[in-house]
């Protein structure tokens, strides 16, 4: 047994490394793709900068769900919770009951209270996320149908004030066909996503609670084993998540400005697509925070692909669903030559018949 | 050597509803010394490890360690008093880095020094001589070196005793050096090693000292050099040497037929048996003989190809066959009860019927089920056949006793009317009186022209009823005894030494 050289040690790349390369390609491609077919639109840097600010939400809701999926569970109540949340914001503005700050706490609050209670039951009380966060959703549904059925535009001064500021970026920008030079427009959303995505990444990274997610999601036994408080650390992943799907609820309202029905609704089936996209696996512990923007901007241009090609809309949806099918089984593909077992694809363990069984 | 005493555990006894685990066994750890815990399946090393490092809790006795009693909670208890565990299944985390997996869930600190971190790892391997870096990811390292690293990590904790369960079982010749020449590392600095392994070999290798427990209670502490291995097999099957009785034989079976039932050649499986060859003729019944982990399960089920079969060639009356899985194995004759009844062989909520009609439907396809009548008829007939004790055909498998489900599945397979049957430990677990009805069934089906394969660990049993025995050791067949050649004291022979 030679000494050991950590220098000379041929360190394989991990997993997490490995599928967050395979996202930033996939993306790369994807937009290659866009710039070749559609250049007018897509070579606009504001087309880019629009991604985020009509989709702040989704990122955001993206985020919360990156989490959760790293710890090896799921949320599918975020889309309803970000739904709910713009409706009660909408009412409480419209109402004239609170100004902006309350509207935020609100938000603040109803993400908390949903995440609270999902990983209270999913941690404590050991029931399947899935069962939990779908009656979680069916909740928030109904509450959001309860406050209001028809969209409801907030027209409270400071609201539109606020949802009216943009930033410009004066050194980038297209010159239009007048020649007039048309600066990028940054909406107030994205630099919410810029901040969660900073905070997020470097709590995945560097603190102890997202070190010891990735290890609950890696192998929830031997994390009890290593003497990690696996309840904690799984309850803390669902508050954090809840609270972001309420935040997605008020960037929501900055950006389209009314309450509704439809608001985020099949956020939860985007974010998980967006994620799996981004190299986030459904079965835990292995993934890149930084990888779920990336995931939300594949599956964004891909739609806007499909949308600028003149499909139907109905063509799209299915379109987006081949695709996904391939994402997928690339990703199963590349993991199962790596670990040269056979072919299979990686199931989380609340979809398995058999639950491994927790304790001595 | 200095032998300072670290552990002493006195009159230790743990009962688990219906089973005594363990009665008041005594055991002594010295500083520096590696000591075996030998026993066969069910002697109750488990329970007294787990006894030490918390997982489970004593009935009664003393636990000493370094001349303070002591009594564990949770492993996490034990090992903040330095008594780490390597357990069998690898209790890390894959996703993570090596130098993550050494520290994880030790510090309270908010957020990680990474550099810090892998730099103590850096020195830590380096000083026990792992070949693993530390920012490699666990997953990409051999099994071998994990288990270095989960020792590292317990070594990192201060632990004065380390016990590791079984942890040459996935290793190859190499590695299990390696293992070695990090345990010798770890005796020179004083920790004490509690070493529990299935490989004699092994043991003879490494070990300074020897415990033999057998049914929960202590036979004996020895120095190693001085116990050669055929006593320390015979003591651990319960059988001194000169208790050699003459016993009732089975006639071995006319085997005028030429071509045999069944004949395998360079068989080999994914779980790690060495390539054999095999044959059995029909009317006759044939064993494997050897220790628990010895491959004489992973054999039968090879043939049966329970596991992937990964190599060889099976011939049937003499003609090529491909048996891939179960059911193809199922379909050419072939009856497998597997040792491990209740993961692998009766349904617990199924009823009697269900159980006993299952092999059968699944031969003929679901396409075509079998008629209720019909399904109680068969029931019906084995049940008295076989003097199955249940109240009703409905009853859920489950609430019968081990005996009857045991008789359950030999229904099951008997319905089929195989032409070779395996019978993995049919008699584990069950009264006395139910494992000679079964070991008299097993005659009479022989003389009735089935082939038979039969394995117990408890080597009467398989003198009672085999003819020819096969004899194994470390996942390779070291020899056959038949004839005036098959006694008790030659299968220890041979189980010891490997046939030489």
């Amino acid at each position: 047994m030679g000494a050991l050289n950590p220098n000379k040690t041929k360190t394989r790349m991990s997993n997490s490394t490995l599928l967050f390369i395979i996202a930033g390609i996939i993306f790369l491609v994807m937009y290659g793709i866009a710039l070749l077919t559609f250049p007018l639109s897509f070579k606009q840097f504001q087309t880019f900068f629009d991604f985020f600010n009509l989709n702040a939400a989704l990122f955001i809701v993206t985020l919360g769900m990156c989490i959760v999926m790293i710890g090896g569970g799921i949320d599918i109540s975020v889309g309803a919770v970000c739904g709910l949340v713009t409706m009660a914001c909408a009412v409480l503005l419209e109402s004239g009951a609170g100004d902006i700050w309350d509207a935020l706490f609100l938000s603040l609050g109803i993400g908390l209270a949903f995440g609270l209670m999902h990983g209270y039951l999913i941690a404590y009380l050991e029931i399947q996320p899935f069962i939990i966060t779908l009656a979680g959703m069916f909740l928030a549904q109904g509450l959001l149908t309860t406050l209001h059925r028809e969209p409801l535009n907030v027209t409270k001064p400071a609201f539109v004030a606020l949802r009216s500021v943009r930033i410009e970026i004066p050194w980038l920008g297209t010159v239009n066909r007048l020649g007039v030079f048309i600066p990028c427009e940054i909406r107030p959303g994205v630099l919410v996503v810029v901040a969660l995505v900073i905070i997020y990444a470097i709590m995945m990274k560097w603190s102890r609670f997202g070190r010891n997610l990735y290890s609950v999601g890696g192998n929830r036994q031997s994390a009890r084993m290593l003497g990690i408080n696996v309840k904690k650390t799984m309850f803390f992943s669902y508050v954090l998540c809840g609270l972001t799907a309420g935040i997605s609820g008020f960037v929501f309202l900055i950006t389209t400005g009314a309450g509704n029905i439809g608001n985020g609704s099949l956020f939860e089936m985007k974010a998980i697509a967006a994620n799996v996209m981004g190299g986030i696996l459904l079965n835990g512990g292995v993934g890149n925070l930084l990888g779920a923007p990336i995931g939300t901007l594949t599956l964004l241009t891909i739609n806007e692909l499909i949308r600028a090609a003149g499909v139907q809309s109905n063509l799209q949806a299915i379109v987006s669903g081949l695709l996904l099918y391939i994402f997928i089984m690339l990703q199963s593909i590349i993991m199962s030559l790596r670990d040269r077992k056979n072919f299979r694809l990686v199931l989380p363990s609340w979809l398995k018949l058999h639950r491994p069984v927790e304790g001595k | 050597m200095p032998s300072e005493i670290i552990l002493k555990m006195e009159g230790i006894c743990k009962s688990f509803p219906g089973v005594r685990a363990l009665h008041n066994v005594d055991f002594v750890l010295r500083k520096g010394e590696i000591h075996a815990l030998m026993g066969e399946n069910g002697a109750g090393k488990s329970t007294l490890t787990k006894i030490l490092n918390g997982v489970y809790e004593k009935d009664a006795g003393l636990i000493i360690l370094e001349g303070k009693p002591v009594h564990f909670k949770s492993p996490q208890e034990a090992q903040n008093m330095g008594v780490g565990t390597v357990f069998q299944e690898i209790a890390l985390c894959p996703n993570l880095t090596v130098a993550e997996n050494m520290f994880i869930g030790r510090s309270r600190n908010a957020f990680v020094n990474w550099r810090q971190m892998n730099e103590k790892a850096a020195e830590m391997l380096g000083s026990l001589g792992i070949p693993a870096s530390p920012t490699q990811e666990l997953a990409s390292c051999s099994i071998a070196v994990q288990q270095m690293i989960a020792i590292a990590r317990a070594i990192d904790m201060d632990c004065k005793i380390l016990i590791l369960d079984e942890p040459t079982s996935s290793l190859d010749e190499d590695e299990v050096q390696k293992l070695f020449a990090l345990m010798r590392e770890l005796k020179a600095r004083g920790v004490g090693i509690i070493f529990i392994t299935h490989f004699i070999d092994q043991v003879y290798e490494i070990s300074d000292r020897i415990t033999v427990l057998r049914n929960g209670e202590l036979i004996g502490e020895y120095e190693t050099p001085e116990l050669p291995q055929i006593e320390l097999v015979s003591k651990m099957m319960g059988k001194a040497l000169s208790d050699v009785s003459a016993m009732k034989k089975h006639e071995p079976p006319k085997s005028d037929d030429r071509v045999p039932v069944f004949e395998a050649k360079g068989l080999s499986s994914a779980v790690g048996v060495r390539p054999f060859d095999f044959s059995i003729h029909k009317g006759e019944v044939n064993g494997f003989a050897g220790l628990l982990g010895s491959g004489r399960s992973e054999s039968v089920r090879a043939i049966f190809a329970a596991d992937k079969v990964t190599g060889g060639e099976v011939k049937i009356n003499g003609k090529r066959v491909k048996i891939k899985a179960p059911l193809n194995a199922m379909k050419l004759g072939i009856g497998y009860l597997p040792e491990d009844r209740k993961s692998e062989g009766v349904i617990d909520e199924l009823s009697v019927r269900d159980n006993i009609i299952l092999a059968l439907q699944v031969m003929k396809g679901f396409f075509k089920p079998l008629s209720r009548k019909q399904a109680e008829e068969f029931a019906n007939q084995y049940i008295k056949l076989l003097e199955i004790k249940t109240p009703s055909l409905d009853t859920p498998v489950k609430s019968l006793s081990g005996g009857n489900q045991q008789k359950v599945i030999l229904a099951r397979w008997l319905l089929t009317n195989p032409m070779y049957l395996i019978l993995d430990e049919p008699t584990r677990g069950i009264d006395v009186g139910t494992k000679v009805e079964i070991q008299k069934l097993v005659l009479k089906l022989a003389q009735d022209g089935m082939s038979l394969t039969f394995i117990s660990s408890e080597i009467d049993e398989m003198l009672r009823v085999c003819s020819r025995m096969i004899v194994m050791k470390d996942r390779e067949i070291v020899g056959e005894l038949s004839g005036a050649d098959l006694t008790e004291q030659n299968v220890m022979q041979m189980i010891a030494q490997g046939g030489k």
